[in-house]
């Protein structure tokens, strides 16, 4: 059965046959007093045996359905009906900038009155909602996807990488991608490698406290992302968030490097194995990172924007059954990334199985699920045994940044490449060197 | 005080912080602890509603866009103070103390409690919202012979501790926020000052018998609404002792009734708003010689002087009808709550080395006539707001009294704030599931409804041997558990115990000294000094100053202050001495001679020697010399 906002069965019923619902203005009279309020939506898997009305002093109550003896009309929900103006740009000599947004609401409002959040949306609503974004720049906003980033999946990677292409093909000179935070940084690989020699940064970015609150990080994220975008003297693809819990300083990390690294930190991300590419701080930048490629004009910008779904990236265990592998074989798998323990080793039982599938045609690569640090299997017997096999190790590559470059090389290209483009450093996956101060545990 | 043909409406908004371990969203103690190991600096952006409108309240925090700097120790706080881990689950305990407390005031529980987010952008919620929940609607509280409507009980978590507020930024210590406080709005009431205090005393009690509530400065705070008849309420909120709230109320009614004479001597006059309150002009060029220091000190930090004319304002800013009522003292802390030092106003003119001259120059400047005054705003260009707020506040000097939040001062007056929040903006926690509120839970919470202050009060006295004075005054004292310790691990009479906790404390207190820095540690051990007879109950009031002027404990006050007791022997000698060598008076007074002698010993041996043993032996002495006459 249908549900009516949210409410079911007696309930439903009761609402349908007062001709009241969500919104409305009502009084609801129990056998103890009578409630004046406004009929609140129900939550998905609240129990249904209660009606939850907003008192006219703001409060949500649950009122139980045996209780309620009536409910009468006072007042029929009108929509706020809040319009928003078009922005006043400060210049006329502005750059011309857009965010792409794929579902994290990076602003939203709130109606009080029934407690609703409704993320705001077009350029215009945006604006109002972060009107700092208009001194920056003439914006435009497109919603490309209105997703969780958790159901992200390849082929939202091409879409979004055409899409990308298309808007820096037309000239514009700054580029944000909202995103949910869940995934971001494998979006950001994806990016890294379906976009060759962009002439612009695009800045992905998201929030970790959500937009319907006063101390979101949704709005200074996105503020900082649009500036880094327009003004940052390198190109890429990058990740920009909070680079500690303050307000103060946002780092910019290379999309291949990128990890979240806390549940729920506003500077869950961090560089791995890297420092971050640069620091945004005070309305400047500062590069970190040498040797990034420079902002320039589009000439060679280039797209390869498809990506295999046939990969999967397994993380190994203690004991772990080796048959797994023979049922991804089975699936038509094409590609395995590894996380193995320690410097990239498994159980020398799995060994066999690996050397069954990749002589069927796998390919198995090997990062480490230590995440800091490089794989060698040169140290153990193990790891000699699996090179030995014909396991491919990463060095020091972030294990989903590896299972996205997987995908992408077995999306673009022939078998025969897939081994010699994995091992190239083709977006700053690899780094050659680590040092001392990096790889250093997640804390302050 | 003629504030008579007014009634005053007050309306009480008790928050007490609850006893229960641990803070309300998150497994942290409560306990104070401001020593930084982190700070973190936040902005906090309003959330535009989906009516694109704006609460003045929150403008006007976000207008001061200040910075908030939170002091972070792991003693006291997690990730979820910081805003930086989602809320636990409720601490049910804090939901319990409140379900028991409107058992108590027969209160309806609600059946299935939402835990709501309440914007406060002040900075003093790191997540920009204070999370709150509806636990119980109506009820009635009894305080004696008056019956109070109970409008709701709420359980909320409390604020962070403003530690510091700079020209740039607040600053804050985490260690008070989340800790869980439940809420009591009592319905308005027309009642006098005194009465309304008995009101909050007899809440603070029922609180208190619960076992919920946590004791201690700072734990009790309530919010006053008060307003005369006719008007908006003023709300002063956080007022932390309850012999300020009568002060506070008498206050509240002579300022709004002030501003109400203002508004009608106005009105007899034919004047109004628009014409009456002009536009600020810069007369900065007026002061470029200037010798008033204060407009030096402006100038060179690159402010302006403001004028203003008020039409027909003359001597309006200066009347003073009840002490501190003053129009100028309205404009002026509305001026320093945005910032500004103050206002200068034409009544008090010539002063702050503006010369009558200075005077003169403004005056023929802003047209202004015999009749009329000005305001000057020393005021930078970002204090447009200031301006304008300050501005509009003239406009409504028409009005009568407005609806203001404001704090009070510490000595019975209240203070301009900030003006007071729309009606509430309160969305869903969705953070936090429902909590449905069963039958049993309602049982478990029956179990804790304390029985009525009358018969507590009863078994006090009959279990202590107190009397009805003592025991109210130790049953409402902070120290109430270190009576109870005291009386179960000394032989010392409750009475004496009761009597030093409360009355020579009040009495130490009174001449200015700082009794907060006697913990119960230090007052235990000089309970320990009494109960060994080291210690005489005459010396304990000088001991206990001595406590608080040094901050030591009690046995160094001892010490210090020489009172090492006599010996029995010695004091029998000493009796013995000063009934012999005064003779002559016992002769002729016989017993009346008691009197005199017992005065000069006490003066030799107070401190040192307990009284009733110096007067059992003086009684002897002039006994036994009365015989041998």
């Amino acid at each position: 059965m249908e549900k009516l906002d949210g409410y079911s069965g007696a309930l439903k019923r009761l609402l349908e046959e007062n001709n009241v619902r969500a919104g409305d203005v009502v009084k609801v009279v129990t056998g103890e007093r009578e409630y004046v309020g406004t009929i609140i939506p129900r939550y998905e898997y609240a129990s249904q045996d209660f009606l939850t009305l907003k008192l006219l002093n703001g409060y949500n109550i649950g009122i139980s359905l045996d209780k309620i003896l009536s409910i009468t009309l006072i007042e029929k929900h009108s929509p706020p009906s809040f319009k928003s103006t078009p922005p006043e740009f400060k210049s006329k000599n502005l750059p011309k900038a857009v965010i792409v947004s794929t579902g994290g609401t990076i602003a939203s409002r709130v109606d009080y009155r029934t407690g609703g959040v409704r993320p705001a949306l077009s350029a215009f609503d945006l604006l109002s909602v972060v009107p700092e974004l208009a001194e920056i720049a003439k914006v435009d906003a497109e919603v490309l996807f209105s997703m969780y980033s958790e159901n992200m999946t390849q082929s939202n990677w091409t879409i979004l990488a055409k899409k990308l292409h298309d808007y820096v093909s037309k000239g514009y000179e700054g580029v944000v991608v909202t995103h949910g935070t869940d995934t971001m940084g494998y979006t950001a690989a994806a990016l890294s490698f379906a976009l060759k020699n962009t002439p612009v940064p695009i800045v992905l970015v998201g929030s970790q406290r959500s937009s319907d609150r006063p101390s979101s990080d949704a709005s200074s994220n996105l503020i900082s992302a649009m500036r880094t975008s327009i003004e940052a003297p390198f190109s890429g693809v990058y990740v920009l968030m909070h680079g500690w819990v303050s307000d103060e300083r946002m780092e910019v990390h290379l999309g291949t490097k990128v990890r979240k690294m806390h549940t729920s930190r506003r500077d869950a991300f961090k560089s791995i194995n890297i420092k971050p590419a640069a620091i945004y701080e005070n309305g400047r930048i500062h590069v970190i990172l040498d040797n990034l490629p420079k902002r320039k004009v589009p000439s060679s910008f280039e797209i390869f924007p498809n990506f295999d779904d046939r990969v999967a990236l397994i993380k190994f265990y203690p004991n772990m059954d080796p048959e797994i592998f023979l049922y991804l074989l089975d699936r038509g798998y094409r590609g395995i990334v590894l996380e193995g323990f320690g410097l990239g080793h498994v159980s020398s039982r799995a060994i066999s199985v690996l050397k069954k599938i990749i002589r069927d045609g796998v390919f198995v690569f090997m990062t480490s699920q230590c995440i800091f640090g490089r794989v060698r299997l040169t140290v153990y017997d193990t790891g000699r045994d699996l090179l030995e096999v014909g396991v491919i190790p990463l060095e020091d590559m972030l294990s989903e940044t590896a299972f996205v470059k997987l995908s992408w090389c077995l999306g673009n290209f022939e078998e025969d490449r897939v081994l010699d483009i994995m091992k190239a450093n083709i977006a700053y996956e690899f780094s050659s060197r680590t040092f001392l101060e990096e790889g250093e545990r997640f804390g302050d | 005080m003629e504030t008579r043909p007014f009634k005053a409406k007050v309306g009480l908004e008790l928050h007490q912080q609850l006893n229960v371990g641990r803070k309300l969203f998150c497994d942290c103690p409560i306990m104070e602890y401001a020593e930084a190991e982190y700070k973190i600096l936040r902005y906090l952006r309003p959330t535009q509603s989906e009516l694109g409108e704006v609460d003045p309240a929150v403008m006007f925090e976000f207008r001061k866009n200040k910075a908030n700097i939170y002091i972070y120790n792991s003693k006291a706080s997690c990730l979820v103070e910081c805003d930086e881990e989602p809320p636990h689950p409720i601490n049910m305990d804090a939901v319990k103390a409140a379900i028991t407390v409107a058992l108590a005031l027969g209160s309806k529980v609600v059946e299935e409690l939402h835990v709501m987010r309440k914007i406060v952008i002040d900075g003093s919620n790191t997540t920009g919202f204070q999370r709150t929940v509806l636990v119980a609607l109506d009820g009635v509280l009894k305080a004696d012979d008056i019956e109070v409507p109970v409008q709701t009980i709420s359980v909320e978590e409390d604020a962070a501790r403003l530690v510091e507020e700079r020209d740039d930024a607040k600053v804050f210590s985490l260690d008070r926020l989340g800790v869980p406080l439940i809420e009591i709005s009592l319905a308005p009431i027309e009642a006098d000052p005194k009465t309304v205090e008995r009101v909050a005393l007899a809440l603070g009690r029922l609180l208190r018998l619960t076992g919920f509530a946590a004791r201690g400065i700072g734990t009790i705070r309530q919010d006053i609404n008060i307003s005369i008849e006719g008007f908006p309420p003023c709300e002063v909120k956080g007022v932390q002792k309850l012999d300020l709230i009568p002060k506070i109320i008498e206050y509240e009614m002579m300022r709004q009734y002030h501003l109400y004479n203002v508004a009608r001597l106005l009105k007899e006059k034919g004047l109004d708003s628009i014409s009456s309150i002009g536009e600020y002009v810069d007369v900065t060029c007026l002061f470029e010689g200037a010798s008033s220091r204060i407009v030096r000190n402006a100038l060179d930090n690159g402010k302006k002087v403001y004028g203003i004319k008020l039409k027909g304002f003359r001597g309006l800013f200066k009347m003073e009808p009840y002490p501190n009522v003053r129009l100028g003292l309205e404009l002026a802390d509305m001026a320093r709550a945005y910032g500004l030092g103050g206002i200068i106003h034409s009544d008090e003119l010539p002063a702050y080395g503006i010369s009558s001259e200075d005077v003169e120059r403004v005056k023929a400047y802003l047209s202004v006539e015999e009749s009329d005054a000005f305001v000057l705003v020393l005021a930078g260009e970002r204090d447009y707001d200031a301006l304008s707020a300050l501005r509009q506040r003239m406009l409504r000097f028409f009005e009568g009294p407005v609806p203001e939040t404001r704090g009070p001062t510490g000595d019975g007056r209240t203070r301009y704030s900030r003006p007071r929040p729309g009606s509430a903006r309160m969305y869903p926690e969705t953070d936090i599931p429902l909590i449905r509120v069963t039958r049993e839970l309602i049982e478990e919470c029956r179990k804790f409804v304390p029985k009525p202050w009358s018969e507590v009060l009863r078994d006090y006295m009959q279990k202590y041997g107190l009397n009805e004075k003592l025991a109210n005054q130790i049953l409402d004292s902070v120290y109430l558990g270190l009576f109870e310790k005291v009386c179960s691990m000394t032989k010392l009479s409750p009475t004496l115990v009761a009597v030093v906790l409360t009355e020579h404390l009040v009495t130490v207190s009174r001449e200015g000294l700082d009794i907060s820095v006697l913990d119960e540690g230090m007052l235990f051990e000089l309970f320990q000094l009494l109960d060994s007879g080291r210690v005489s109950k005459e010396s304990v009031i000088d001991i206990l100053k001595c406590m608080c002027k040094e901050g030591v404990s009690a046995g160094d006050c001892v010490k210090r202050l020489g009172l090492k007791p006599i010996s029995e022997e010695d004091l029998a000698k000493m009796v013995h001495e000063t009934v012999v060598s005064n003779r002559a008076i016992v002769e002729s007074l016989k017993e009346r001679s008691f009197g005199p002698l017992m005065g000069m010993l006490m003066e030799k041996v107070r401190g040192k020697a307990d009284g009733g043993k110096v007067s059992r032996l003086l009684k002897e002495e002039i006994a036994k010399l009365l015989q041998n006459i």
